[in-house]
């Protein structure tokens, strides 16, 4: 009898096929879950019975991880003729031809020299697409928990910590609180007792992708900057937060940890010194709130998702009311490459007070959407423009929304600006946890704020009374607007609700859930007054009720 | 233990280190709305009535989680407070059903009182009247959800105080429900010992006792005796 | 499991069955759910992983189920039905042999997630969390599938559909109804 919690049955996939001897060319078979969905699973298998048929010993075929450019996937790399293959098909002929391509280095586009590629600067994805997400002696063979190893026997917690501090990174889940900081708190916190390191991959923005392809691509990487953290900090034990509409992450995941235990990279006595790390993966179960870590740790906890008033901070007082570092999957990402190569390096990347590089999953209204990597800095014009390859169909590019639920539009307009925590803040959206979507003129902002406003409702714990019934009402006022009900006096009572929704809630989903609608109301006000005044959308999205409904309800 | 000097409303007060905002503030007369509070229950800091404004805090911080610091300036009323208070009284008497002439806590209802107190007088926000649903299923006790303003009161005290937690919330969002058991009603609950504290502390006319004419339904009576002095800090 | 725990869930279970109280069935699936229970030391923090399995091996939870938990792992059984309704994965009621989730996230929605999820709520007769009247198909919604690279996505059965057209996906959809 199968056990409840293993994986369930997968077909049997062919084993990657590694020559011995000298390789020519060998295809990196993209297996994140955006080229999956086109079957890049098929067109592996395919790829490697074909390679086999045809004798030759010089083609190796491997699975790895996300390769970036989702939009035209499934995507085959070929790392030694730096060429990318786009919308492989998964049809013999074709692929027999693929394989001459991939031999002789010609077809496809070259990584190096395409603008996608070319303004990019990968830390936390500069395994992602190179090691097989599944092999840990991979993942080592790359270099991979060397770091690690330096940490727990040349370094002492203490100069780990200073490490990470000196890099500058701030938490890349949204909010940016410095990292290093936080580490210090916790090593800090609750001398000599029990701490726990936890990982939020509760990746619930939506239009958010950043966390599951890294998690996909390369999860040892996130477990082996939870190791370090939790060295530094004086933890023995943690845990992997993550979704369960991921279920190909929490496979890897759960899969990845085995390894690292049987590798001595995680578990007792790692890499043979007195350190000890112990690791489980927790499911969340659908609730976008337990991406707050106190509604998080209530969770791990085995609770309703509900957050509680902080103070007291998890650092000091976390799951099971002992003191907790929080991180997310990004930002454990990056600590491996800055204990590498030492903080200062991390630090002369990026701008301003934001320092490193940030992965964002472009998508929406933009030619090529996908997973990239950026120095902190880059302007939104660049990533959607020169990246991105602009908007399709001769659209023009109306808004660019970050930070999800939380977040905001930004303007047209305002494309030139850096894309920094500061900038972001003080242009009314976020940085967040690194959603980008892309909106054309075919985008009806006010019904961008109603589907919002409509996530946030019935994301709502319920147990503050602003968030709960706050964002019921201005769902209300927002549908009416839409639906060209609503008068000059809704839209004020609208602004007065969201302000004191702002102020007063408990926790970040309430005091974010307003924040679409005073973006579009700061940028896109005549869109607001076009639906009220003239019963008209712009952008021709809503359609307008019929007059004598108005009033109705009321 | 030490002792925290403050400013609470241009008054210096003192009190504990580790002691609420709204603890010292009511011992020294000052009076804050409060809704989910209650002296001897755990703090959930839910209905957000009780924000105060500390300066130097980016927002309003609600005075029943927040711990007295040395030197803090606490300041209970002003402008957009208020206007805050009021809007989350018409949030609740929106989300529900919330008739008062017809209820059986009329002139004995917290939630009545604030309205009161804050000055609404009307709500301009349409009342969105679910259909809630009634239990009267338990002999003696009946519950109106659309009376129901989910302060978690009666969880706490029968979880915190008579131990039994028979009563916890399901769902979430506006679908959200007080419970008994697993939705099971209340008459035929296993674990209810029908002590009848939840009745006690509904600050409204949802949890009730059987057989009282509108507006006789509750009695001003001081919450479960002596709960406050279990929770004393010393 | 620590024989205190073991002790105080077999003193509240049936006599004779020290590791747990009884089964609310026959059904072997219960012995999986036992073997969770003790591998999570049988505490109340290991709620949401047991509902995660419970929902697993039966498809969803009913109240034997979550009766069952309840004693089990020492958690009021209003707590217990508290968790189990206030994550949207979790289901109290059978579901259709198919399974269809219109992703609902943002670049999905911009993308005519809506214009999907009318087509398809028309075609199978059922709102958006229900299951047709001979229970052979689900329709459910979701909010971010992850899959933004290729909206409007629609996962039918866990195969993750891209770039759908509503009429193509209701003709595949309905093709499983």
């Amino acid at each position: 009898m199968p056990e409840p919690d293993d994986a369930p049955a997968r077909a049997r996939h062919h084993e990657p096929v590694l020559p011995e001897g000298p390789v020519r060319a060998t295809a990196n078979v993209c297996h994140a879950a955006g080229c999956l969905s086109l079957g890049s699973d098929l067109v592996f298998d395919r790829l490697c019975e074909r390679v086999e048929a045809s004798g030759t010993d010089d083609v190796g075929v491997r699975r790895v991880g996300c390769l970036g450019l989702c939009a035209q996937g499934p995507l085959v790399k070929v790392p030694e003729h730096d060429r990318l293959y786009a919308k492989v098909p998964a049809e013999p002929d074709e692929l027999d031809q693929l394989v001459e391509q991939f031999r002789s280095g010609t077809g496809g586009l070259v990584v190096s020299e395409d603008p996608f590629f070319a303004r990019q600067v990968k830390v936390v994805l500069r395994h992602c697409g190179s090691v097989d997400p599944e092999e840990v002696e991979d993942y080592v063979a790359k270099g991979g928990y060397a770091a690690l190893r330096r940490a727990v026997t040349e370094m002492t917690p203490e100069e780990v910590v200073a490490e990470v501090t000196e890099s500058g990174l701030r938490g890349r889940g949204g909010a940016g609180y410095p990292t290093g900081l936080k580490w210090a708190t916790v090593a800090k916190s609750g001398e000599g007792g029990h701490k726990y390191v936890v990982c939020n991959a509760d990746e619930g923005d939506p239009g958010a992708f950043m966390d599951r392809s890294v998690l996909e691509s390369c999860p040892q990487q996130v477990l082996e900057g939870m190791a370090i953290a939790a060295y530094a900090v004086g933890a023995n034990e943690g845990y992997v937060y993550v979704r369960a509409e991921y279920p190909l992450t929490v496979r890897r995941l759960n899969s990845a940890i085995r390894q690292a235990e049987r590798a001595g990279l995680l578990g007792t006595a790692i890499a043979d010194t007195s350190f000890s790390f112990h690791l489980e993966v927790r499911i969340g179960a659908g609730a976008f709130v337990c991406g707050e870590e106190t509604a998080l740790l209530a969770s791990i906890e085995g609770r309703r998702g509900t957050p509680r008033p902080r103070p007291p901070y998890p650092a000091a007082a976390g799951l099971f009311g002992e003191p907790t570092l929080i991180n997310n999957v990004e930002t454990f990402a990056s600590i491996s490459a800055i204990i590498e190569r030492g903080g200062r390096w991390y630090a002369a990347i990026g701008a301003n007070k934001s320092r490193g590089t940030k992965v964002f999953a472009l998508a929406g209204a933009v030619e090529r959407t996908g997973l990239i990597e950026v120095p902190m800095g880059l302007s939104l014009r660049q990533i959607v423009f020169e990246i991105g390859g602009g908007v399709p169909g001769g659209h023009r590019c109306k808004a660019v929304q970050t930070g999800g639920p939380s977040g905001g539009c930004i303007p047209e307009e305002l494309l030139d600006m850096p894309v920094d925590y500061e900038s972001l803040v003080s242009a009314g959206s976020i940085m967040g946890s690194g959603g980008m979507i892309v909106m054309d003129e075919t985008t009806c902002m006010v019904d961008v704020a109603r589907y919002f406003m409509d996530f946030c409702r019935e994301e709502s714990c319920s147990r503050c009374v602003p968030c709960r019934a706050g964002t019921v009402q201005m769902h209300r006022l927002l549908d009416r607007i839409c639906s060209g009900l609503a008068t000059r006096a809704d839209l004020e009572r609208l602004e007065r609700l969201a302000a004191m929704v702002q102020r007063a809630s408990l926790c970040g989903l309430g005091q974010g859930a307003p924040s679409t609608v005073f973006s579009t109301l700061r940028y896109f006000k005549d869109e607001y007054l076009a639906h009220i005044d003239h019963r008209t959308c712009p952008a021709g999205v809503c359609e307008m009720a019929p007059f004598e409904m108005a009033g109705s309800g009321r | 233990m030490s002792v925290v000097t403050l400013v609470i409303d241009g008054h210096d007060v003192a009190g504990q280190s580790g002691q609420s905002i709204l603890s010292v503030a009511r011992e020294h007369g000052i009076a804050i709305p409060t809704l989910c509070h209650l002296d001897g229950l755990s703090e959930v800091g839910a209905c957000r009535l009780c924000m105060v404004e500390v300066r130097g805090a980016r927002r309003p911080l609600a005075a029943c989680v927040t711990e007295v610091q040395e030197h803090m300036e606490v300041t209970t009323t002003t402008d957009e407070l208020t206007d805050y208070r009021r809007q989350i009284i018409e949030l609740l008497f929106t989300e529900r059903n919330h008739v008062c002439a017809v209820c059986i806590a009329n002139r004995h209802c917290e939630l009545q009182d604030l309205a009161k107190a804050l000055g609404m007088t009307h709500f301009d926000l349409p009342a969105l009247n679910p259909s809630a649903g009634v239990d009267a299923s338990h002999e003696r006790f009946g519950i109106d959800h659309n009376r129901c303003v989910l302060c978690t009161r009666c969880v706490r005290v029968c979880a915190e105080i008579e131990g039994a937690h028979t009563w916890d919330v399901r769902g979430r969002a506006s679908e959200a429900r007080v419970i008994t058991d697993l939705g099971t009603p209340w008459g035929e609950s296993p674990t209810c010992t029908s002590c009848g504290k939840c009745v006690q502390v509904c600050p409204t006319g949802a949890l009730f006792e059987k057989g009282r004419a509108v507006a006789e339904g509750k009695e001003r009576r001081p919450y479960v005796p002596f709960l406050v002095a279990r929770n004393r800090r010393s | 499991m620590t024989s205190a725990t073991a002790d105080a869930v077999g003193a509240r279970g049936t006599p004779g069955v020290p590791a747990g109280p009884a089964h609310p069935s026959e059904d072997r699936r219960w012995r999986q759910v036992d073997v969770r229970i003790r591998r999570l030391g049988a505490r109340p923090d290991g709620l949401i992983e047991v509902l995660h399995t419970l929902q697993q091996l039966f498809g969803y939870l009913d109240d034997d189920a979550l009766a069952y938990v309840s004693e089990a792992l020492g958690v009021p059984p209003s707590q217990v039905m508290g968790v189990a309704t206030f994550y949207s994965f979790f289901v109290l009621k059978p579901q259709g042999a198919h399974t269809c989730v219109v992703c609902t996230g943002t670049a999905c929605y911009l993308n005519g997630a809506k214009a999907i999820l009318r087509a398809l709520r028309e075609a199978l007769g059922v709102e958006v969390g229900g299951t047709t009247a001979d229970a052979s198909l689900s329709l459910l919604g979701a909010r971010c599938l992850g899959a933004c690279s290729q909206a409007p996505a629609v996962v039918l059965d866990g195969e993750v559909h891209g770039k759908v057209l509503a009429e193509e996906i209701t003709a595949l959809v309905a093709s499983h109804a």
